[in-house]
């Protein structure tokens, strides 16, 4: 994790920032079309690869909550409709199954001199993809209630019990936890978390074959479900924006959240009085005794299309190469956890770095991942709402993901 | 009208319908009638920024490109798709049957399959919001009739407001009016003198919206129709009806409801079509705890990181199935009308 956090601002940095006014891509001529997801760090990348554009050189960029859904086809056409597609660890996998993006070694030797060793996600001994930001859930708390209650910052999930029991006997909160529990995308992503932090495997090694119906997946929904204990009673309909605002507001003291909404929360933009100066940003918590950090860390990277020629894969490459310049990230320390060389971590970033320092461990990149996704997405709304038992939601689970991955041609 | 002309006049409606309703029905057929190939998975190193590089399965996808080659579609897996745990659920039905500790058991289990999930909840929508609605425009459209001229057009305005906003915000709007802190959650929890009463919490209440919701948004397509068909009611009958001294409400029973009959089977069917593709207010809401419908299963099968075509193929034709059976007693009843007529 070394290389993540080295501060080395290098001069030549700031000397190059200095006279960017033009940017010198070195392109000669091509076409550059991006694909990317729609959030702030995602458009300034998008925004300064946009400015190599020069005579002979277009570049174009649609960033779209969307783009999962337009990936695949888009970059299935020859030639595709985009020559760069910005992805996740879970977005890239349609896209490597398909056989959709090309090797980047080459260009990497030749015009990617400014890039670091571990941003290079390496498959088979290839390069897929160059990753230039990183995120994660992890904890925000309220200082100031906390102290009230009397309690240290919870390293666990058994701690963060203890400390919302403090909190609600003390009469200080009536709900001081919430978490992104919607069924959908959300609630799965608390699963996969937690699992991760109990160090087991969701598959048996090599295969399709599910693993997690053990006292690992019991001890996570029963963790899941004792916090919902704290949490308003309507917690199955909140997602990550939803408990956002409920922090704003000033009705919740702990929760895991989005290192990506972390600067949202310290511009504190709609929030109750006290509220940010208050808020700490701490590692995830960790469950069951463990060490790990029961979340999952995630990269944000560039891919460049297969189907496009070799003219444009350069002129993309160059682009995206200066769309996450260094110059860029000193520019915008605190826009994301960016992984590029010269970052300096701002006061958004502490939980994300502390969760990756703790060892956190990555979003799987399997390829029946997304299925198991969907499966626990849907499968788990009955147990987080009361009605079904730990035993009978992960049998569902499995069910539902061997139905999908038999359809998928997994197992 | 010879038939050349005829069939002139019908060709452009006819491509249009072949190529926008016909072809993707087939299309979507066919497709749930295929699954994906076997992938072949390889062992491959795989490098992070974080945690290093370790052993991971991928897709080889070289020899997949090859066997796409062959055959496109995919595997052939006939009915699988239909029977299996996602859909008709034929041998986990069968085990429940052959095993379990009573009727309440067998309910419960059922229950717990996805597919009977979604169709129960898409029944109660279809068979209470229905005529709910109708019943509630058509009291509406009676109210508006009997307003003097100035006042009319504002309200019929703001009767038709609920179908007029899109169906997503409208039942955002809803939603949030439902919120502990909007107005109708905090005015129901002054009423009920209860703080912790949520709409949002118990499946029974979150039904209760979803259905109230399903009510608000399609009252005034029936008020528009009814109120429509009001205006042919014929004048002089009604005369007579109140000469021999019948009452408002007997006149409605004996003279406008006979009237409007024919459209309220025209309005039943398109309502009931409608309804039976509930989907908006699931994802408005927020309710996929509590209630999902066969339409949302179709959006969870195409919205995730893995897309299950398949799986969204055959739900689809099971919907339309659905339609059609939904459908079967107006349809036979507007047939026989229609022979009737002939005669």
């Amino acid at each position: 994790m070394k290389p993540f956090l080295t501060l080395a601002v290098s001069a030549v940095a700031l000397a190059l920032g200095a006279g960017a006014a033009y940017a010198e891509c070195g392109i000669e001529a091509g076409s550059v079309r991006i694909l990317s997801n729609d959030f702030e760090a995602l458009r300034l990348v998008n925004t300064t690869a946009a400015e190599c554009a020069a005579d002979g050189v277009t570049v174009t960029a649609n960033a779209t909550a969307e783009h999962k859904n337009l990936q695949v086809p888009a970059l299935s056409i020859n030639p595709a409709e985009y020559t760069v597609a910005v992805v996740a660890n879970n977005s890239i996998v349609p896209l490597l199954n398909a056989d959709l993006i090309r090797p980047l070694d080459d260009l990497v030797a030749e015009y990617g001199a400014s890039l670091q060793p571990n941003q290079l996600i390496k498959i088979d001994g290839k390069t897929v993809a160059v990753a230039f930001m990183g995120n994660a859930q992890h904890l925000f708390y309220r200082k100031d209630i906390l102290d009230q209650a009397g309690i240290a910052e919870p390293k666990s999930y058994e701690d963060i019990l203890a400390a919302a029991k403090a909190i609600k006997d003390a009469g200080l909160m009536e709900y001081p936890l919430a978490a992104s529990d919607k069924p959908g995308w959300d609630l799965a992503a608390e699963f996969v978390n937690a699992y991760l932090g109990t160090g087991g495997e969701f598959f048996a090694p090599g295969s399709a074959e599910l693993a997690i119906d053990n006292e690992n997946g019991q001890k996570v929904l029963e963790t899941m479900k004792a916090l919902t204990a704290y949490m308003d009673p309507d917690y199955l309909t909140f997602d990550a924006n939803g408990i956002q605002a409920e922090y704003k507001a000033g009705k919740v003291a702990m929760m895991v959240q989005w290192g990506s909404l972390a600067g949202d929360m310290l511009k504190g933009e709609g929030a109750a009085e006290g509220v940010v100066a208050n808020t700490v940003m701490a590692g995830a918590p960790t469950i069951g005794g463990g060490s790990i950090p029961a979340v999952a860390l995630w990269w944000d990277g560039f891919t460049i299309a297969k189907n496009i020629s070799d003219e444009d894969a350069a002129a993309s490459f160059q682009a995206m190469v200066h769309g996450i310049s260094p110059e860029m990230v000193a520019a915008n320390p605190t826009v994301a956890t960016w992984l590029v060389s010269g970052y300096e971590p701002g006061p958004n970033a502490v939980g994300v770095i502390a969760t990756a320092n703790a060892g956190a461990r990555a979003y799987p990149m399997q390829p029946y991942m997304g299925l198991l996704h969907t499966a626990l997405s849907s499968e788990l709304a009955e147990f987080m709402a009361g009605s079904e038992d730990a035993t009978q939601a992960l049998s569902d689970v499995k069910a539902a993901y061997d139905t999908a991955a038999k359809e998928g041609g997994y197992l | 009208m010879p038939h050349k002309t005829f069939f002139a006049f019908i060709l452009p409606s006819l491509i249009a319908m072949v190529l926008f309703i016909a072809l993707p029905i087939v299309s979507v057929v066919v497709q749930s009638f295929h699954v994906e190939h076997g992938r072949i998975l390889v062992e491959v190193e795989s490098c992070q920024p974080f945690g290093g590089c370790t052993k991971e399965t991928r897709v080889d996808t070289a020899a997949m490109a090859a066997l796409k080659a062959e055959q496109p579609m995919g595997q052939f897996n006939g009915f699988g798709t239909y029977l299996n745990r996602g859909h008709l659920a034929v041998n986990e039905i069968g085990a429940i049957l052959a095993n379990n500790n009573g009727f309440g058991d067998v309910v419960t289990r059922i229950y717990n399959l996805p597919f009977y999930k979604a169709l129960s909840f898409t029944l109660v929508f279809c068979f209470v919001v229905t005529p709910l609605a109708m019943a509630l425009g058509f009291a509406i459209a009676l109210a508006v009739n009997t307003l003097p001229k100035v006042t009319k057009g504002p309200v019929i305005f703001f009767s038709l407001l609920p179908m007029i906003i899109t169906p997503l915000i409208g039942s955002l709007i809803l939603y949030w009016m439902i919120q502990p802190n909007g107005i109708i959650g905090a005015s129901l929890r002054h009423i009920f003198s209860d703080p912790t009463l949520s709409l949002r919490q118990s499946p029974q209440l979150t039904w209760f919206s979803l259905l109230f919701y399903g009510v608000w948004t399609n009252a005034p397509f029936s008020f528009v129709v009814f109120y429509a068909g009001l205006q042919t009611v014929p004048a002089d009958t009604l005369e007579s009806a109140m000469i021999d001294g019948a009452s408002r409400w007997e006149r409605i029973r004996y003279i406008v409801i006979p009237h409007l009959a024919p459209l309220a089977t025209f309005v039943a069917l398109v309502q009931l079509m409608d309804n039976f593709r509930v989907f908006e207010p699931i994802v408005g809401f927020s309710a996929e705890a509590n209630a999902t419908s066969l339409s949302w299963m179709i959006f969870n099968d195409l919205a995730g990181d893995a897309q299950l075509f398949g799986s969204a193929g055959a739900t689809s034709v099971l919907t339309i199935i659905g339609v059609v059976i939904l459908l079967m007693p107006v349809l036979v009843r507007t047939w026989r009308e229609f022979n009737h007529k002939v005669v």
